[in-house]
C-alpha cells in the first residue's frame, strides 16, 4: 500500500482536515494510521465518556486542540440532574501531566472549576483559545487565572454559561503584555467589569476581531471601544440605552461608522428602541444577526432595522417580530440560510406571535435557507409541504409548537403528512426535532425517507413501538436519537441492541421501558453504558424488573463504567 | 391572513394529562399512549388552577405560569433565566432613591431616571437641601465646598457621586446621602 515515505503520506494528511474524513484515513492500514496518529493536532471527543484522557494521550502525541462535550443534550432543559457528570478537571489533570502541548480547549455542557481553569492556565505555555458553551461551575476568579498566566492567549470564548460572577477584576489581569488578543466574548457574564482595563486591553490589541460585551458595558464605553478596534469583525453589544440628543450618542454614531469590517452583531441586552438608526451604516454588510435577547426591540423600529440588512445569511431573533416581520425578512434577506426564532414568552403559549404563516413567507422568499430552529404557535400540514417545496435544502429543521401536541389547526390532523413531506423533500437532511400532534406514521415516513439523518429528537409522539423500530430500522445514520414522553417500551428497545453501538446515544425519559429491559440492553452490550437516572428513591426500595425507568441514558464507550456517576444514577 | 385569534384555551393549555384525554377532537388515543404512571414533580401545579385568570388580567407583576411539563417547550436554561421581560416604551419605572443630608430633618425621594447625567442631578439636589456642592473633577473629586454628594452601591460601599458612567451609577445606586466637611474628608473634598 505504501509505495511513499511517510513524509509524503503525512504531508498529504495535511490537507485532510475533517474529523471523519482523518476517522477514515486511520482506518486504511496499520501504517496509515501510526502516520495519522501522530500527525493529528486537532480531536473531536462528542461523549467525555466514550474514552479516558490516557488513551487520548497515548494515541495522539501531537494534540494541540481539543474539543469535549459532556452532559446528554436534554440537560439543557433541566432533564439532567445537576451533578450528573462531566467533569474537565480530569482531562485538564491528565493533560497536564504528559507532554501535550495543548494550545485550544472547546467545552460544551461540561463542568468546569475554578480549579481546573487554573491548572489549565499554568500547565501548557502557548495555550491560545478557550472556548466554553453551555458549562457551569466556575466563577470569574478562574477567568482571572486565564487572563494573568496564558501569556498567549488569542481567544477567550463565553457562549451561555452560568458563571458565579465575583465581579472581581478578572479583566485587570490582563497583563500589559498581552496584546495577542482575537477574540473575546465575556457576554454572559453578570457582573460589572472594570471598563478602563477593558479599554485599556482592547486598545492594545490590534487583532481583535471579535468581541461580544456583557450588560454591565454602557453604551459610552461602546463609544470608547469602537474607536479602539474599527477593525472589529464581530461584535456583541451590551447595553444599548441613552438619550438620543446625547453627545455620547452622537460620537457612537461616528465611531460605528468607522467600523467597516464588521460583518456581525449580537446583544442589545439592554436596548432603546429610539437609538437604533445609528446602527444602520453597517448593517448593509451583515452575514449574521442576534436580536434573540432583545426583546425590547420590536414593532416597526424592528422592520426598519432588518430592512437595511439585506445579506443576512443567519437570523437569530424573537417571536415577538410576528408573521408580519418575517414578511420583511422574506422580502429582504435573499441570502438567508439560517433562521431562529425563539419564544419571547415560553409559557404564555396564547401570545406567541408567529405561526406557520411566518414561516411559509420565510421559505418562499428566501430559497436558500437551509437550517432552521422555529417557535410557533402553531403549524399546519399544509405549510409544511409548501415549505419542503420551496426549501428542499435543509440541513436542519427544528420545529418547536409550544403546545407539545397540538394537531393541525385547520384539519385537526396530526401533522404527520408534513414532516413527512420534508423529511421527502430534503435529502440532505441531518438533524430533525418534532413535535405537535404525531402518530407512528410520521416515524415511517422518517425511516423511508431521511437517509441522511444524524441525530433525531422525539416528545410527546407516536402510538405505539413501531414508531422508534421505523427510525432504529430505516435512518442508517443515525448518530443520536433523544426521546421524551413517548409510548416506547422494551419492545423497540431491544430489537437491535447493536445498533447502539453505532450510535453516539441514545435517551429515552418518561417512555414505558422496564428496569428489565435496559438491563437486557446491559448484558447483550457490554460496550455501552446503560445510565438509569433516577433520584426518587424509588431505585433504592423497589428494583423490580417490570418497574418503569424514568430516564435512561446508553452510549457506546471505550473504557467501561464510569466511576464519577453520582448516588441516583445506576449503571447497569 | 388573519390566524384564528379565539383562545381555545382547552385545546392549548399545557397539562400533565394524558395526551388526547378530555379532548373534543376527533383523534382516539389507544391504550398504548396511556400512562400509567406519570412520576414527574411538577412545581407549579398548584397554579394551574390560576392559568385561566391569569390569561385574561393585565399583570405589572409576571405571569403566573400555567401547569408546566418540565423541560418543555426546550428552552436552554441560560435563555430562560436571562431573558428580560419586554418592557413597552414609556412604561419603564422610575428610580427611586432616598436623599438625605445631615442636619435634614427628614429624607427626601428622587427619581434618578429624570436626570440625564450627574450635572442635572447635582443641580436638583442643591436646589432641594440649598446648598452648593462645588467643582468636581476626577482627581480631586469636589473642590470648593463643604458639601459632598455620595452614595451607597450594591455592594454596600459608600461612594463619591460623580466616578463612575451615569448609566452604572443609576443601576448601581441604592440611596443617596449629602455629606458633609469633616465626614467628607476622606472622599476627597478639600
Amino acid at each position: 500500500m505504501n509505495y511513499f515515505p511517510d513524509e509524503v503520506l503525512e504531508h498529504v494528511f495535511d490537507f485532510i482536515t475533517s474529523h471523519k474524513d482523518r476517522n477514515s484515513v486511520s482506518l486504511v492500514c496499520k501504517s496509515w494510521y501510526k502516520i495519522e496518529r501522530y500527525s493529528r493536532q486537532r480531536v473531536f471527543i462528542g461523549n467525555c465518556y466514550s474514552i479516558s484522557p490516557e488513551r487520548l494521550i497515548a494515541r495522539f502525541p501531537g494534540l494541540k486542540s481539543l474539543t469535549l462535550k459532556g452532559k446528554p443534550h436534554f440537560a439543557d432543559f433541566n432533564l439532567v440532574p445537576h451533578d450528573w457528570g462531566g467533569f474537565v478537571y480530569p482531562w485538564i489533570e491528565a493533560l497536564a501531566k504528559s507532554r501535550i502541548g495543548l494550545e485550544e480547549l472547546r467545552l460544551k455542557r461540561m463542568v468546569v472549576s475554578d480549579e481546573s481553569l487554573e491548572l489549565l492556565s499554568k500547565s501548557f505555555v502557548n495555550f491560545k483559545s478557550l472556548v466554553l458553551v453551555s458549562c457551569e461551575g466556575f466563577t470569574t476568579d478562574g477567568l482571572a487565572a486565564i487572563a494573568a498566566n496564558c501569556r498567549f492567549l488569542r481567544e477567550l470564548d463565553l457562549q451561555e454559561n452560568e458563571v458565579d460572577d465575583h465581579r472581581g477584576h478578572w479583566l485587570s489581569c490582563f497583563p500589559e503584555s498581552c496584546t495577542s488578543l482575537i477574540s473575546l466574548n465575556f457576554a454572559c457574564l453578570r457582573g460589572e467589569v472594570n471598563l478602563g482595563a477593558l479599554e485599556r486591553l482592547v486598545s492594545r490589541s490590534p487583532n481583535l476581531k471579535s468581541l461580544r460585551l456583557n450588560r454591565a458595558v454602557p453604551l459610552d464605553t461602546l463609544q470608547k471601544l469602537l474607536m479602539r478596534a474599527p477593525q472589529l469583525v464581530d461584535l456583541g453589544i451590551g447595553s444599548y440605552v441613552h438619550d438620543p440628543f446625547s453627545e455620547a450618542y452622537n460620537k457612537l454614531k461616528i465611531a460605528i461608522q468607522r467600523c467597516k469590517s464588521i460583518r456581525s452583531l449580537s446583544g442589545f441586552l439592554e436596548v432603546a428602541l429610539h437609538c437604533m438608526s445609528a446602527i444602520y451604516p453597517i448593517c448593509g454588510n451583515l452575514t449574521f444577526l442576534n436580536l434573540s435577547y432583545a426583546p425590547g426591540l420590536h414593532g416597526n423600529k424592528l422592520m426598519k432595522l432588518i430592512q437595511h440588512c439585506r445579506k443576512l445569511q443567519r437570523l437569530w431573533i424573537l417571536d415577538c417580530i410576528g408573521d408580519k416581520g418575517l414578511g420583511v425578512v422574506a422580502l429582504t434577506c435573499k441570502e438567508l440560510q439560517e433562521l431562529r426564532v425563539f419564544p419571547s414568552d415560553p409559557f404564555e403559549a396564547g401570545n406567541a406571535a408567529v405561526t406557520e404563516e411566518g414561516l411559509v413567507l420565510v421559505s418562499a422568499g428566501c430559497p436558500k435557507l437551509n437550517s432552521l430552529l422555529y417557535f410557533c404557535q402553531q403549524m399546519t400540514n399544509a405549510a409544511l409541504i409548501t415549505v419542503a417545496k420551496n426549501c428542499p435544502n435543509f440541513i436542519r429543521f427544528r420545529l418547536c409548537i409550544l403546545d407539545p401536541i397540538k394537531p393541525d389547526p385547520v384539519t385537526n390532523q396530526p401533522l404527520d403528512e408534513g414532516f413527512g413531506a420534508i423529511v421527502q423533500s430534503c435529502k440532505g437532511l441531518k438533524r430533525l426535532s418534532l413535535s405537535g400532534l404525531l402518530t407512528d406514521q410520521v416515524f415511517l415516513y422518517i425511516g423511508m425517507y431521511a437517509e441522511q439523518l444524524e441525530m433525531l429528537s422525539i416528545a410527546f409522539a407516536a402510538d405505539s413501538d413501531k414508531g422508534m423500530l421505523y427510525v432504529l430500522n430505516g435512518c442508517k445514520k443515525l448518530r443520536k436519537l433523544e426521546i421524551r414522553d413517548c409510548p416506547f417500551g422494551d419492545a423497540a428497545l431491544l430489537e437491535d441492541v447493536g445498533k447502539y453501538e453505532t450510535m453516539r446515544s441514545l435517551w429515552m425519559s418518561s417512555c414505558e421501558v422496564t428496569l428489565g429491559g435496559c438491563k437486557s440492553v446491559a448484558e447483550k452490550m457490554p460496550s455501552l453504558n446503560v445510565e438509569i437516572i433516577d433520584e426518587s428513591e424509588q431505585m433504592e426500595f423497589n428494583l423490580d424488573d417490570k418497574q418503569k425507568v424514568d430516564k435512561m441514558y446508553l452510549y457506546r464507550t471505550l473504557v467501561g463504567h464510569r466511576k464519577d456517576a453520582p448516588e441516583y444514577v445506576w449503571i447497569l | 391572513m388573519a390566524f384564528e385569534k379565539d383562545l381555545n384555551l382547552d385545546a392549548t393549555e399545557l397539562r400533565l394529562g394524558l395526551p388526547g384525554s378530555s379532548d373534543e377532537s376527533a383523534k382516539n388515543q389507544t391504550p398504548a399512549t396511556l400512562r400509567s404512571n406519570n412520576k414527574r414533580a411538577l412545581p407549579e401545579e398548584s397554579m394551574s388552577s390560576n392559568a385561566t385568570a391569569s390569561k385574561n388580567c393585565d399583570q405589572e407583576t409576571a405571569p403566573l405560569p400555567k401547569a408546566q411539563v418540565v423541560g418543555w417547550p426546550p428552552i436552554r436554561s441560560y435563555r430562560k433565566n436571562n431573558l428580560q421581560p419586554k418592557k413597552s416604551e414609556g412604561e419603564i419605572s422610575g428610580i427611586y432613591v432616598k436623599v438625605s443630608m445631615d442636619g435634614a430633618p427628614y429624607l427626601r425621594k428622587i427619581d434618578l431616571k429624570v436626570f440625564k447625567g450627574y450635572p442635572e442631578l447635582l443641580k436638583a439636589l442643591e436646589e432641594m437641601f440649598k446648598f452648593k456642592a462645588g467643582e468636581y473633577s476626577e482627581r480631586e473629586g469636589y473642590n470648593g465646598s463643604e458639601f459632598v454628594p455620595t452614595y451607597e452601591d450594591k455592594d454596600g460601599d459608600w461612594m463619591l457621586a460623580g466616578d463612575v458612567p451615569w448609566e452604572m451609577f443609576t443601576n448601581s445606586c441604592k440611596k443617596l446621602k449629602i455629606m458633609k466637611g469633616s465626614e467628607a474628608r476622606g472622599l476627597g473634598c478639600v
